[in-house]
């Protein structure tokens, strides 16, 4: 039986709380490490990260990219809308067909 | 392309026609399996981009409901609202296989069926704001979690992709020329060591009358 994480900066996650998915906020770019290694090697099936989260471990994240759970999968925190999303997919086009024929 | 380090004779050139057949064989193989993942994969993606969208729209627009109920209400009881739950979502992980790669499948199960239940507080002493920001973002979950779902389908599919687009060019390009090649070398020099041996015994044959007609002549 797995579970669902949010984790990103409180007012971002908070909400998420009320829906009973697990939270973790964390605080500087140390502590979020700590907290996503925990998070990757546990019983999470989905980690939902807020961008700017996401921004901050990429490395950790492409290293489960190739695994099937747990899917890491970057939402829009209330400082708003990055692109990473859009990035990412261009990002899978582009390593797929060769060249990203979909958004360029 | 180089010829392979091989000896010229029957028994390799048997065995080279026999892995040229293998690699025609592998390479279509391959080659059909590239175009269906591709196929599927676009859907996939087209699909991710359009859920993507959606999502980071209602979750943006959760969190402007969000940032207007902070306006109200103090972080403490905000905090004190949120972060006890009422509900729980736990997660079922199965995976599906399409064209040989494993996609996850999730499910998810709520501790109680009530829709309510998603309201950890009592009504009395928050916003409304903070009703329609939590409402907002569940309705949002389903999506979310097809979203997961999705994006993780197509980054394990574009590895795959690229994995068998290798192998396809690999065969293509490198391996079954190189078998072409060796077989031709192979083919053209045993008609030549061929051709050798018959002048060799033809000539031999000429040696040979000529002796005999000698010795006839005077014996």
């Amino acid at each position: 039986m797995d579970k669902i994480a949010v984790m990103g900066d409180l007012e971002s996650v908070q909400g998420f709380a009320a829906l009973g998915l697990d939270i973790y906020p964390y605080d500087g770019a140390e502590e979020a490490a700590a907290v996503f290694r925990r998070l990757a090697g546990g019983e999470y099936g989905i980690i939902f990260l807020t961008e700017e989260a996401y921004a901050l471990l990429e490395r950790d994240i492409r290293r489960l990219e190739e695994t099937l759970t747990p899917a890491v999968i970057p939402i829009p925190g209330v400082r708003g809308n990055t692109g990473i999303g859009r990035r990412l997919l261009s990002e899978a086009v582009e390593r797929a067909v060769g060249s990203d024929i979909l958004f360029s | 392309m180089a010829v392979m380090n091989v000896n010229p004779t029957r028994m390799v050139l048997s065995q080279l026609k026999k892995q040229l057949n293998t690699a025609r064989r592998g390479h279509k193989l391959l080659k059909d399996k590239r175009d269906e993942l591709m196929r599927q994969f676009l859907d996939t993606v087209r699909e991710n981009e359009r859920l993507r969208r959606q999502v980071e729209e209602s979750i943006a627009d959760a969190h402007r409901h969000f940032v207007l109920a902070s306006a109200v209400m103090s972080r403490e009881a905000m905090q004190g609202a949120l972060l006890a739950p009422k509900q729980e979502v736990t997660l079922q992980t199965s995976s599906r296989n399409v064209m040989s790669v494993d996609i996850p499948v999730f499910t998810t199960e709520t501790r109680t069926s009530k829709p309510s239940d998603i309201y950890s507080y009592g009504l009395a002493f928050t916003s409304f704001e903070l009703d329609d920001a939590v409402l907002r973002l569940a309705e949002t979950l389903p999506d979310l979690l097809r979203l997961a779902e999705v994006e993780k389908a197509a980054q394990l599919m574009a590895a795959e992709i690229e994995k068998t687009r290798r192998r396809v060019n690999a065969l293509e390009h490198v391996m079954i020329p190189r078998l072409e090649e060796t077989i031709r070398y192979i083919t053209m020099k045993l008609e030549e060591s061929d051709r050798s041996s018959r002048t060799r015994l033809m000539k031999v044959k000429d040696m040979m009358l000529e002796k005999a007609r000698e010795s006839r002549g005077n014996p």
